[in-house]
């Protein structure tokens, strides 16, 4: 079967608000694909929704070709989920928690402990596997719950965020795993991220703003939808060489504290070219190629930003602590 | 709908943890203790010769099936409340995901919450001497069936309030307004006799009432209503707020 995923006219309100609104899209068997928004896009809603733990107002889906409305247990044994929050029982060792994973999973126990033993250090936890996670740090248990989400070996995995507040070294650690996994696994990964550089290990993307996917292609091909990469440059005469530029190529370029800067494309095979023929002295001049974050910006006339993000995050860990005190 | 594994997984977690945190299963102790020894002593005198058919009972004895009865109601529901936690801090979800079905998950917190909600009963139970009430042994293995019945009834009510529930700000909330209510309503305090008739009005209609008097007649070997009535009553109430809780629990999204 060619597509894990197939979504159609999917939608999902809560009370008067259209969290998902009439998304359609499909994914390829072993293809990383990403969903790509701000927070309140409906990215979480469309993850929950095709795991099967809330149903959708209208429309349908099928995950790993069964019906997520339908075939619901079909649905479950099938995926893998990574949440957005942590969903690990930290009162219980590493090692308890993959256990009882793989009981509610039902993999034969020989089998299961099997699993454990290579997950684990795949994921480089063996040396901590009878620890109580509480102990453990954000990577150890994000890389905790990739382990578990995999021990029932699922065709389809889901990650809401798998990176969410963690250091670049363990995001870029945690990378290198996934990546392995679906070259050697062929194992399909469905990710939200808000991080463009995230967003940049993806097969495709799909940009989901207001509940509306308003692109979806390769990340390449998304950058390459922009004008072109943006050109900074420093002359000895700013104003000269802007006037030059302006008549020679047709390009409109804007100074701002002594930079000229303008956008072409292919900007890369311009520069050698305009450093020949223009009259006026260049001090210095640097090529930056479109980012994901232009991208998103250029279609929404937004940036993505984390801000709400870290001050829902900080309330929720404030609960937390408050929670912990009191249990 | 049953699921033997989800039911284990499910049980055996609760006790993990109940076993692992050492602070909650001396403060479940704690309080039973405190009742029986502090208000049952300090109020022995009070209430001489008038609190059954037998003169000679006294209040310490006489609470002492509210005590046994309050430490069931106190450890299923708060047990089935952890519901609460774990949809707050995420573990909910990763069972919820899994291919299993939903009853089996209620079926194994009702369980679990029998379990710890024995487990304690047991204890208090061992402390009978102490306060010299006199169980016959035969009405033991009787007494933790009730207790066993009881508890898994509460539990459900317990998970009733669980899935309705959306955050775990109302903890204090359920404890003011449905186990504090309950217990005192049961008559485990005080006997079922000269009430006012508001108040016999709500202790009769507190399902609790009848699981207390059960167990008063198997410890003291009195009760103030027909045994049979009081079976009656524990077995419908248990029979509803088991089918309640796993059709809200199944119907609940998270």
């Amino acid at each position: 079967m060619d597509s894990a995923i197939v979504v159609e006219q999917l939608t999902r309100s809560f009370k008067t608000l259209v969290a998902v609104d009439h998304i359609s899209f499909a994914v390829n068997s072993a293809e990383i694909f990403g969903f790509l928004g701000p927070n309140g896009a409906g990215k979480t809603t469309t993850v929950r929704m095709l795991c099967t733990l809330i149903r959708p107002s209208s429309g349908n889906a099928r995950v790993a070709g069964y019906d997520i409305s339908r075939e619901q247990n079909q649905v479950r044994r099938s995926i893998g989920i990574i949440f957005q929050e942590p969903s690990l029982d930290d009162r219980l060792t590493a090692i308890e928690n993959l256990r009882f994973h793989g009981l509610i999973y039902h993999v034969p126990s020989q089998e299961l402990n099997r699993r454990i033993q290579e997950g684990l250090e795949w994921m480089e936890l063996s040396d901590r596997a009878r620890e109580l996670v509480r102990n453990f740090s954000g990577g150890m248990k994000r890389r905790l719950e990739i382990c578990r989400g995999l021990l029932h070996s699922p065709r389809v995995l889901f990650l809401d965020e798998p990176t969410l507040g963690l250091d670049p070294q363990t995001r870029a650690r945690i990378w290198e795993r996934l990546l392995e996994l679906r070259r050697e696994r062929g194992t399909t990964l469905f990710l939200t991220t808000h991080y463009m550089d995230e967003a940049e290990y993806c097969d495709r993307i799909a940009i989901i703003d207001h509940g509306r996917i308003i692109a979806l292609d390769t990340p390449a091909a998304l950058k390459a939808r922009l004008q072109g990469d943006i050109i900074r440059l420093r002359t000895a005469d700013n104003s000269k060489a802007a006037a030059e530029i302006a008549s020679r190529y047709g390009i409109q370029p804007a100074v701002e504290s002594g930079i000229i800067h303008f956008q072409i494309s292919s900007g890369a095979e311009f520069v050698p070219k305009l450093l020949h023929e223009l009259s006026v002295p260049v001090i210095s001049v640097t090529v930056q190629p479109p980012t994901l974050d232009d991208v998103f910006l250029n279609l929404t006339g937004r940036e993505i930003r984390d801000e709400s993000a870290s001050a829902r995050d900080r309330l929720r860990s404030t609960i937390r602590q408050m929670g912990r005190a009191g249990r | 709908m049953i699921d033997p594994s989800c039911i284990l997984m499910v049980w055996l977690r609760d006790i993990i943890r109940y076993f692992r945190e050492r602070s909650q299963f001396y403060g479940s102790l704690v309080r039973p203790i405190l009742w029986l020894f502090i208000l049952g002593m300090g109020l022995r005198g009070s209430y001489a010769g008038r609190l059954g058919p037998d003169p000679q009972t006294s209040y310490t004895q006489f609470i002492f099936p509210g005590i046994v009865a309050m430490t069931a109601i106190f450890t299923s529901i708060q047990s089935a409340i952890s519901i609460i936690w774990d949809r707050e801090f995420g573990f909910l979800k990763e069972i919820l995901v899994a291919p299993v079905p939903r009853t089996s998950i209620a079926i194994g917190k009702g369980l679990a919450g029998t379990t710890l909600s024995l487990i304690q009963g047991v204890i208090i139970i061992a402390l009978a001497p102490l306060v010299h009430v006199r169980i016959p042994l035969l009405n033991i293995p009787l007494l933790i069936l009730v207790l066993a019945v009881l508890s898994f009834a509460l539990t459900g009510i317990g998970i009733i309030i669980a899935a309705r529930m959306t955050s775990f700000q109302g903890f204090g909330t359920i404890m003011n307004f449905v186990i504090m209510p309950m217990w005192f309503l049961s008559g485990a305090l005080f006997p079922l006799q000269n009430l006012p008739w508001w108040l016999n009005l709500l202790v009769r209609a507190n399902p609790l009432t009848y699981g207390v008097d059960l167990v008063r007649r198997l410890v003291l070997g009195f009760s103030f209503q027909a045994p049979a009535l009081n079976v009656s009553f524990l077995l419908i109430f248990s029979t509803l707020a088991t089918g309640l809780a796993v059709y809200f629990f199944n119907r609940g999204e998270y």
